[in-house]
């Protein structure tokens, strides 16, 4: 119980960390990253939170959460490159269009 | 289990903190890529409350759409408009009290409300033990939300899903020749 208090606290100043990264990040980049790390920091968190309430069922929901989070970034990020959704990876007009 | 609800209640004040430091950072920042990233955190941390709160279902919605779909949608308009908020000049007391009015008003509904998770709550009288009694004789599905959306109210889920589908389709429509013509323009230029 103590382990996942101490680890609860850790990963609440980790967002708190990541949040500054966000408020503060100069570059676009840096914001995707603290977003997408903000993501997988919110998952361990739901994860913590079921075993601290003693329901582990949680872990499905954590699970379903990451898939959520890596399909936004990489929306996020084929938005920045292509500046639009429409186009596949394998189109020939780079970032410079 | 004592120590289990004391330990919700401290994880609830602290997303609720977190809620409340990204809302102002929402309104303070002026480059909106990072409003954009910020608004998805804030959808992030609703879904985290909705999940402590046992709102499964509305934590998977607010996820998806809100974290997911929307951020990318808030993207796409600022590839069409401006990255920048314009500086007003506007007095914000206005605002400002229209919005404490609000939250008092909300926060002084919650007064009324019955104690979270009492089963003596107006919404567990009506006709909820109803469909927990029938729906595991009738449907045999062991989600009872699932139960009543997929079966007792089909016609209506079917309907929904119908006017959700169409709205993609017409959206789809709409950017999909959008970029197309400006595609054919910048490939004759």
């Amino acid at each position: 119980m103590i382990l996942f208090i101490a680890g609860t606290a850790a990963l609440v100043v980790a967002m708190l960390l990541v949040l500054a990264r966000l408020y503060l990040g100069p570059d676009l980049y840096d914001r995707v990253l603290a977003l997408n790390s903000f993501g997988t920091l919110t998952v361990l968190l739901l994860g913590y939170i079921g075993f601290l309430t003693e329901r582990p069922d949680f872990l499905d929901i954590a699970l379903l959460y990451a898939l959520i989070n890596f399909v936004g970034t990489i929306a996020v990020l084929k938005f920045f490159r292509y500046r639009a959704l429409g186009r596949g990876l394998g189109s020939q007009d780079g970032p410079e269009a | 289990m004592m120590t289990g609800i004391s330990l919700a209640a401290v994880i609830n004040v602290l997303l609720f903190t977190f809620l409340v430091m990204t809302a102002i950072a929402i309104v303070r920042v002026r480059h909106l890529f990072a409003v954009a990233m910020l608004s998805g955190v804030f959808s992030l941390l609703s879904a985290g409350l909705f999940v402590a709160l046992d709102a499964v279902d509305v934590a998977f919605t607010e996820a998806a759409v809100g974290a997911g779909i929307s951020t990318v949608l808030m993207l796409g308009t600022m590839a069409l408009t401006v990255t920048r908020e314009k500086s007003t000049k506007r007095s914000p007391v206005l605002p400002i009290f229209v919005c404490l009015v609000t939250g008092a008003a909300l926060v002084y509904s919650t007064l009324d409300m019955p104690a979270f998770g009492t089963a003596q709550a107006p919404i567990h009288e009506h006709v909820a033990p109803d469909y927990i009694a029938r729906t595991p004789e009738e449907i045999g599905v062991p989600n009872i939300v699932t139960g009543i959306l997929a079966s007792y109210r089909g016609y209506d889920t079917l309907g929904e899903t119908t006017v959700i589908f169409t709205a993609a389709v017409a959206v789809v429509l709409l950017l999909g020749s959008f970029s197309r013509k400006k595609q054919k323009r910048t490939g004759k230029e």
